[in-house]
């Protein structure tokens, strides 16, 4: 859609030039003609603007952009998976593990996401079941018992809404979750490299710092569950993934985002190497902010950023 | 000839008087298909006497039948400022409007102060018929303020749940009010004030994955619709019809997300029951 009203601009554009071509030394025509150019400018910006938080989208998901493990494989070093949430499976949704990032020991979890179609069904698409967010809670609180930072890293379209993670308490996992991730006594970074979708983004987000990639998005819903619920009509999944405020600036400007990360010009999919540095340096800024700070201090900053976060009320008299 | 002949004249009836007028006397059960005298169901706390079946109720009337007369209202007039300034086929504006006008309440949610049997309690009891019963900022920050209080006083807290889970027109704040009231139940445990939710149909979404799901007692009524993703997303993902019963509170039960099933008339009881047992 809006490609198409990129071209129909090309095309005025050219109109304008033949003009300014034929209009030759007529001074009136050539004012005329520079407002014109103002206002194909204004309209470009536009159109630019509306369609951006549905590119970011598609970038976000691009099957070519880096992956947890990619990250892992390029920043951190000793990187040993630990699996299995010691009460039913192993979730290859989310991965857990120690590694070493600049000297320090870290427990590392993340969504892991597959280019291929096998490897695709087996990560589940990057949707975690029950026993993900399990899992995930068992290597926080082994961090936690040996005084461990914790990095996360976000990529998932959702908790997988499926039979099996219905029965096994998907609900219950995630609350769970939110509940003990706002008291553990060690610091947490979180990043959202890709897709942040919604509750089951945020199972493994609650952070003292919670950044987002340059080309990432974070929402309650997916602009297409979204476009269907609101407009009954999927296909206006780019009007509501604007309405919805899902990419990293925006998100900032919400107050729900403590930082941006920046990604090299074409995209984190067109440079591992170069996107994986920008994070790196990224993640030790904050990591060195915030190491030196007392486990209380701690607990109570990152009890005070999420009690006053996103308040977007005002009180009448009764 | 006929056998009887009409020796009064026709009795005069007015159009107006013609009419039996039974409309909003009688409802019709949607569990057992009888129809059942209106006065019959309220005077029955809005359970079918005939099926059981559990109707949906207020806000307020849920606050009437959990706790003793005189209870306080808390924490009213906080109203959304439509942060996103979302509009789809309609403004969310003109939809708060609308909701607000329809519930008399300013957002999905009624916070009172009050007693269960003579205990001190603080409660927070959602309003499904306000946009679903979304949980949006102003929710967010009416359930903390509730479990705030109950932290502050030492005043065990209950939660009422009836809501389809985060509001779509709040986006990623919806979102975030997940995080902040589980980050104040993680303080409530703390210090060890009881929490008791109390789950209603229906109750999915964000709000089953944070608080609902966290109560010291998870408890539900009869019949609730309780689950995580909503029955026709499950239905489209797995591309199967569900199994009767599934996500209904007896489901939960059996696959141990819940600690009873309580009818609605028996809720004040178990509750202050389970009051005596957690506190001091």
């Amino acid at each position: 859609m809006a490609t198409k009203a990129e071209r129909e601009l090309e095309n005025i554009e050219k109109h304008i030039a033949q003009l300014e071509a034929a209009a030759g030394d007529n001074q009136e025509a050539r004012q005329r003609l520079s407002a014109l150019h103002a206002q194909v400018a204004q309209l470009r910006r536009q159109i630019h603007s509306q369609c951006e938080a549905w590119q970011k989208t598609e970038l976000a998901r691009h099957p070519q952009r880096p992956y947890t493990l990619d990250y892992i494989e390029r920043i951190f070093s000793d990187w040993s998976e630990i699996h299995g949430d010691r009460s039913y499976a192993d979730d290859p949704a989310i991965i857990c593990g120690m590694a070493h990032f600049h000297g320090t020991e870290v427990m590392l979890i993340g969504h892991q996401k597959a280019r291929d179609t096998k490897q695709k069904v087996y990560r589940n698409f990057g949707m975690p079941n029950p026993e993900g967010y399990r899992k995930a809670l068992r290597a926080m609180k082994m961090a936690e018992k040996f005084k461990r930072p914790v990095f996360t890293f976000i990529d998932t379209p959702g908790a997988y809404p499926g039979l099996g993670a219905e029965e096994r308490g998907q609900a219950e996992a995630i609350a769970r979750n939110l509940r003990e991730m706002a008291r553990l006594r060690v610091p947490i970074i979180t990043v959202v490299t890709g897709e942040g979708g919604s509750g089951g983004a945020l199972a493994i987000a609650v952070a003292d710092r919670v950044l987002m990639m340059e080309n990432s998005v974070y929402s309650v819903i997916s602009p297409e569950g979204c476009a269907s619920i609101m407009w009954r009509d999927p296909s206006k999944k780019d009007v509501a993934a604007e309405a919805l405020k899902i990419t990293a600036k925006d998100l900032t400007e919400l107050g729900c985002v403590d930082g941006i990360v920046p990604e090299p010009p074409e995209g984190a999919h067109a440079d591992h190497d170069a996107a994986a540095a920008l994070l790196d340096q990224t993640l030790l800024k904050h990591y060195n902010d915030i190491k030196g700070l007392s486990t209380d201090a701690l607990l109570d900053q990152r009890y005070d950023k999420f009690r006053h976060m996103a308040q977007f009320f005002k009180e009448e008299p009764a | 000839m006929a056998w009887f002949k009409r020796t009064d004249t026709e009795l005069e009836v007015s159009p107006d008087t013609k009419r039996v007028r039974t409309e909003g006397l009688w409802v019709k059960c949607d569990g057992c298909r009888q129809v059942i005298w209106k006065k019959d169901l309220e005077e029955n706390a809005n359970v079918c006497p005939k099926c059981d079946r559990h109707f949906r109720i207020d806000a307020r009337t849920r606050l009437e039948l959990l706790l003793d007369p005189g209870f306080k209202i808390e924490d009213t007039g906080i109203v959304s400022t439509d942060p996103l300034k979302f509009v789809d086929v309609k403004a969310y504006k003109d939809r708060l409007r609308k909701a607000q006008a329809e519930t008399e309440l300013a957002d999905a949610i009624l916070n009172a102060e009050g007693t269960i049997k003579g205990k001190p309690v603080v409660v927070s009891a959602m309003e499904y018929a306000f946009i679903g019963g979304s949980m949006g900022a102003v929710v967010g920050e009416g359930i903390t303020r509730a479990i705030e209080r109950a932290t502050f006083q030492r005043h065990p807290l209950v939660i009422v749940s009836a809501s389809g889970g985060a509001r779509m027109m709040e986006g990623v704040v919806s979102l975030m009010q997940m995080a902040k009231i589980s980050a104040a139940l993680a303080r409530l445990d703390e210090v060890g004030v009881p929490y008791v939710s109390v789950l209603t149909d229906p109750t999915t979404g964000g709000v089953t994955a944070s608080y609902a799901m966290l109560g010291d007692l998870n408890i539900a009524e009869p019949g609730a619709l309780i689950g995580f993703a909503g029955p026709r997303v499950i239905e489209q993902t797995i591309r199967q019809k569900l199994p009767d019963g599934f996500q209904r509170s007896e489901f939960l039960l059996e696959k141990g997300f819940l600690d009873a099933i309580v009818h609605r008339r028996d809720l004040k009881d178990y509750v202050a029951r389970a009051l005596d047992f957690m506190a001091a």
